[in-house]
C-alpha cells in the first residue's frame, strides 16, 4: 500500500512540474496545487498506513493508524488553501494589469520601468 | 509568567487583529503600530533578561507535556534574534509614515508587517520543526502581500516569482518534515535531535539534511537557490525591502543554524563540507554581482548574498569560535542591512532615481545623510571597532584554525568585494560632480533619517560594545555546540 | 450580462438555508467528531457563494451588510483571544478549560473553550474566502 501510495504521489508531482514548467500562468498554479497534494499524500504515507484501524481510541488499542500525520496534514490542506487563493488573486492583477498570462512576457528587468 | 517566551509572538498578533479594525483611521494605525512595536521590543528585553539569568525559557502549548505538544524554546540565539528584529520593525515602522504612500498605508500595511513580524519572530522561538512550517507560512504569506502591495506592474511581475519559488520550497519542507517523522516519529526539535544522535550517521540522515539545506536555502538566498532574489527584492519599496532584506534570509541562516547543529551534525565530513564549498561560491557570486550593478538597490541586493555565504560559512566551519562569530555576524547583518537600505531608500528619494551614474553630489545637499551612509559601509564590511568586525574575525580565525584557508580567504576578499562596492555607492551618489544641475531646494528628510539612523547608531554601539554583548553571544553558542543543553531544557530529563 | 433564472433563484433560496444549517450543524458536531470551524466556515461561504451566483453582489451585499475583512478581524480576535486568556490564569498559553454542565433543553453538554476558539476559526474561514472571492469577482 505504501509503495502504491510512493507512485501516487510521484506521478502527482511529475504532472505538477510539467506543469508548472509550461508558460501560461493558470496552469502554474495548477501545478502548484498538484504539488500541494502530492505532499499531502506523501506526508499521509510517512505516517505509515495501517489499515483496519482508526486513530486513537482508548488507551489499550492493539493497532491503530498514527493521528499526528493525518494533523499536519489539515494544517497544511489550510496553508496550501490559503497561498492557492493568495496567488489566484495576484495572478488574476497580474493579468490584468500586464495584459497578459504568458510568463515569457513577464520576465521584466530589461525595462525597470 | 511562565508564558514570557510568548509575548514577543502574541503582542503583535493582537496588534495585527487591533490594526484591521481601524483600517479607517491612518493616524490610529500609526500610534497603535508604534506602540505595539515597542511594546515587542519591550518584552523581548523581558525575555532576554529571563534566558540571561535562568537559562532556556520554554512553553508547552496548551499544557502538553514537551515531546507531544508543541514546545517554544526560548534560547539565547533565538531571543537575540527575536530582539533584533523586533527593533528593527519599530524603526522600518516608523519610517514608512513618510515613505510607503497614503494608498498602502488605507490597504492593510501595518497590520500586515505585524504579521510579518509574528512569523519571524515565531520562527525563531518555536522548538517543534512543524510548527516552524506554520510561522514559516504567516511570515511567507504576510510577505506576498508586502511584495505586491501598491500593485504596480513590476511588483505584480516580480510577485508571482516569489510567490511560485516559495510554493515549491515550502512543499519540499513539508516532504522533508515527513521524511523526518518516519525515521523519528516525533517532531519536537529536541526529541529528533536525541533520536536521531541514536540513529547515527545514516545516509538517509545525510539525505535529510540536504533536503532541508535546499529548502532554507531557497528562503536564505545561498549559492544556487538566490536566483529569485534580486529580482524580487528590488520590486517594493526601501521599507518593505529593507525589513525583507533583514528579516526574511535571515530566517533562513538561522533555520540552517539551528537544524545542522541539533539534527545533522553527525556526518559533518560530507554536510558541513558542502555547506562550506556553497558558502564559497554564494560569497563569489554575491560579490560579482554587487561589483557588476550600477544600481543602488540592485548593489545592496547583492550584498545580502555576500552576508549569507559569510554566515553559512561560519556555521560550516562548526567550531566554537567559528559559531560565535556566526551569531555575532547575524545580528550585526540584520541591523547594519536594515540600516543601510532604508538610508538607500532616503538616498533614492532624494536623487529621483535608483541608478547611481545618474546620482551625484548629494554631500552638499545632506551631508549627515552622507557620512551616515559612509559609517555604515565601515560596520558593513567590518572595519574595527564597528560592529562587523568581530564577528568576521572570529569566522576567519576559526576558519584558518580548522584548516580550512581556501574559505577563509574567499571571505577576506568577499569584504573587500564589499568594501569596494559600497565605497563606490558612496563616491558615486554623494562625492562625485552631479551630471545635471542637483536640485537647489533641500527636502525635509528628518522623519525618514531619524529612524535610519538609529540602527547604524545601535549598529556601532554594538560594535564598540563588543565586550558587554559577548557573554550573551557565548551563552547562545553553548546551546549550539552542545545540543544536550537544549535537548535537556525541553524536555526537562 | 442579466440573467434571470427563476429556477435557479427560487432553489437557491431554499438551500442556502439548508447548508447554512448543515454548516451549523458541522461546526458543533466538531467537538467530537469529524467536523469544526473550518469546514463549516468553507461550507458557509459556499452556501454565500450559491446566493452569488443565482442573484448578484449586491443582493447579497444588501442580505450580508457586513465587511468581510471585518469579520476576518473578529475571527481572529475571538482565537488569539482564547488563546492568551490562559495568560491570565497563568497556565501555558493555549490551555483550554472545560467542564460538564446541566443545561435545560440539551441535558448534560459538556462546554469547552474549544469552542470560542474554533467559532473565531469559522469566521475567519468565511471572512477570508469571502474576501477572496469579492476580490476576483467585484471587476468583472
Amino acid at each position: 500500500m505504501e509503495i502504491l501510495m510512493c507512485i501516487v504521489a510521484g506521478l502527482l508531482f511529475a504532472a505538477a512540474v510539467y506543469l508548472m514548467l509550461s508558460k501560461s500562468l493558470l496552469r502554474i498554479i495548477i501545478g502548484t496545487g498538484l504539488l500541494s497534494h502530492g505532499t499531502h499524500l506523501m506526508l499521509l504515507t510517512m505516517g505509515g498506513l495501517k489499515t483496519g484501524a482508526v486513530p486513537v481510541l482508548g488507551e489499550n488499542a492493539a493497532s491503530y493508524t498514527d493521528p499526528i500525520p493525518q494533523a499536519l496534514i489539515l494544517t497544511a490542506i489550510v496553508i496550501s488553501f490559503g497561498v492557492t487563493a493568495v496567488f489566484l488573486v495576484i495572478a488574476y492583477r497580474a493579468y490584468q494589469e500586464l495584459g497578459t498570462d504568458n510568463m515569457d512576457q513577464m520576465r521584466g528587468m530589461e525595462t525597470d520601468d | 509568567m511562565i508564558n514570557a517566551p510568548i509575548l514577543p509572538i502574541l503582542i503583535p498578533l493582537v496588534a495585527a487583529v487591533v490594526l484591521m479594525f481601524l483600517s479607517k483611521s491612518v493616524k490610529a494605525q500609526r500610534i497603535v503600530s508604534v506602540a505595539a512595536s515597542a511594546a515587542t521590543v519591550i518584552a523581548a528585553l523581558f525575555v532576554l533578561k529571563k534566558v540571561r539569568e535562568n537559562g532556556i525559557q520554554t512553553v508547552d502549548m496548551g499544557s502538553w507535556p514537551a515531546p507531544f505538544g508543541i514546545t517554544l524554546v526560548s534560547d539565547m540565539l533565538s531571543i537575540l534574534l527575536v530582539l533584533t528584529a523586533s527593533i528593527i520593525t519599530l524603526c522600518v515602522v516608523v519610517y514608512s509614515f513618510r515613505s510607503i504612500g497614503s494608498g498602502r498605508e488605507a490597504f492593510y500595511y501595518y497590520p500586515i508587517v505585524q504579521f510579518l513580524l509574528v512569523g519571524v519572530n515565531g520562527s525563531f522561538t518555536t522548538g517543534d520543526i512543524f510548527n516552524l512550517f506554520v510561522f514559516f507560512e504567516i511570515m511567507l504569506m504576510s510577505s506576498y502581500v508586502l511584495i505586491v502591495i501598491g500593485g504596480t506592474k513590476v511588483q505584480l511581475r516580480e510577485s508571482i516569482k516569489y510567490v511560485l519559488v516559495n510554493v515549491i520550497s515550502s512543499a519540499l519542507f513539508v516532504i522533508a518534515v515527513g521524511y523526518l517523522y518516519s525515521m523519528t516519529g516525533s517532531l519536537n526539535m529536541a526529541h529528533i535531535s536525541s533520536r536521531l544522535a541514536e540513529i547515527g550517521a545514516d545516509p538517509l540522515v545525510t539525505v535529510l539534511a540536504i533536503l532541508f539545506l535546499i529548502v532554507f536555502g531557497l528562503k536564505g538566498g545561498i549559492f544556487p537557490l538566490y536566483f529569485w532574489l534580486p529580482g524580487s527584492y528590488s520590486a517594493p519599496p526601501a521599507p518593505i525591502l529593507a525589513l525583507f532584506g533583514a528579516l526574511l534570509t535571515k530566517v533562513g541562516i538561522y533555520a540552517i543554524m539551528r537544524t545542522y547543529t541539533l539534527f545533522f551534525y553527525h556526518d559533518q565530513a560530507f554536510t558541513h563540507d558542502i555547506l562550506a564549498l556553497l558558502a564559497m561560491l554564494t560569497m563569489i557570486a554575491g560579490s560579482i554581482g554587487a561589483l557588476a550593478y550600477k544600481d543602488v538597490k540592485q548593489i545592496l541586493i547583492y550584498n545580502i548574498i555576500i552576508a549569507v555565504g559569510v554566515l553559512l560559512f561560519g556555521i560550516a566551519v562548526m567550531t566554537e569560535e567559528s559559531m560565535a562569530g556566526t551569531v555575532f555576524y547575524l545580528v550585526h547583518d540584520m541591523i547594519i542591512k536594515a540600516g543601510l537600505f532604508l538610508l538607500g531608500g532616503i538616498m533614492i528619494y532624494a536623487a529621483g532615481t535608483s541608478n547611481m551614474t545618474k546620482m551625484g553630489g548629494l554631500i552638499r545637499l545632506y551631508p549627515v545623510l552622507g557620512w551616515t551612509f559612509l559609517v555604515a559601509s565601515f560596520a558593513l564590511a567590518g572595519i574595527p571597532p564597528l560592529s562587523g568586525f568581530t564577528g568576521k574575525l572570529l569566522i576567519v580565525r576559526a576558519g584558518f584554525e580548522s584548516g580550512e584557508y581556501v574559505g577563509a580567504i574567499v571571505v577576506l576578499l568577499s569584504s573587500l568585494a564589499v568594501l569596494y562596492s559600497v565605497v563606490n555607492l558612496f563616491m558615486a551618489v554623494f562625492w562625485k560632480t552631479p551630471e545635471g544641475e542637483l536640485p537647489k531646494k533641500k527636502t525635509q528628510m528628518a522623519s525618514l533619517f531619524i529612524p535610519s539612523a538609529a540602527l547604524v547608531v545601535l549598529s556601532v554601539l554594538y560594535g564598540v560594545g563588543t565586550e558587554a554583548v559577548y557573554p550573551y553571544v557565548m551563552q547562545a553558542v553553548d546551546a549550539l555546540i552542545h545540543p544536550e543543553i537544549y535537548i535537556d531544557a525541553v524536555l526537562k530529563e | 450580462m442579466k440573467t434571470n433564472d427563476v429556477i435557479f433563484q427560487t432553489v437557491a433560496k431554499i438551500v442556502f438555508f439548508m447548508i447554512i444549517f448543515f454548516a451549523i450543524h458541522l461546526f458543533f458536531a466538531g467537538h467530537y467528531y469529524p467536523g469544526g470551524g473550518f469546514v463549516g466556515g468553507l461550507l458557509t461561504s459556499g452556501a454565500i457563494v450559491l446566493l452569488l451566483l443565482a442573484f448578484d453582489m449586491k443582493t447579497v451585499r444588501r442580505g450580508f451588510p457586513v465587511d468581510f475583512k471585518w469579520l476576518t478581524a473578529l475571527g481572529l480576535l475571538f482565537s488569539v483571544g482564547t488563546a492568551a486568556g490562559s495568560l491570565i490564569f497563568n497556565v501555558p498559553f493555549f490551555t483550554h478549560a472545560y467542564d460538564y454542565f446541566q443545561l435545560p433543553l440539551f441535558g448534560k453538554t459538556s462546554l469547552h473553550t474549544a469552542m470560542l476558539f474554533d467559532l473565531g476559526v469559522y469566521l475567519v474561514v468565511i471572512g477570508v474566502t469571502m474576501t477572496i472571492i469579492q476580490t476576483i469577482g467585484e471587476s468583472e
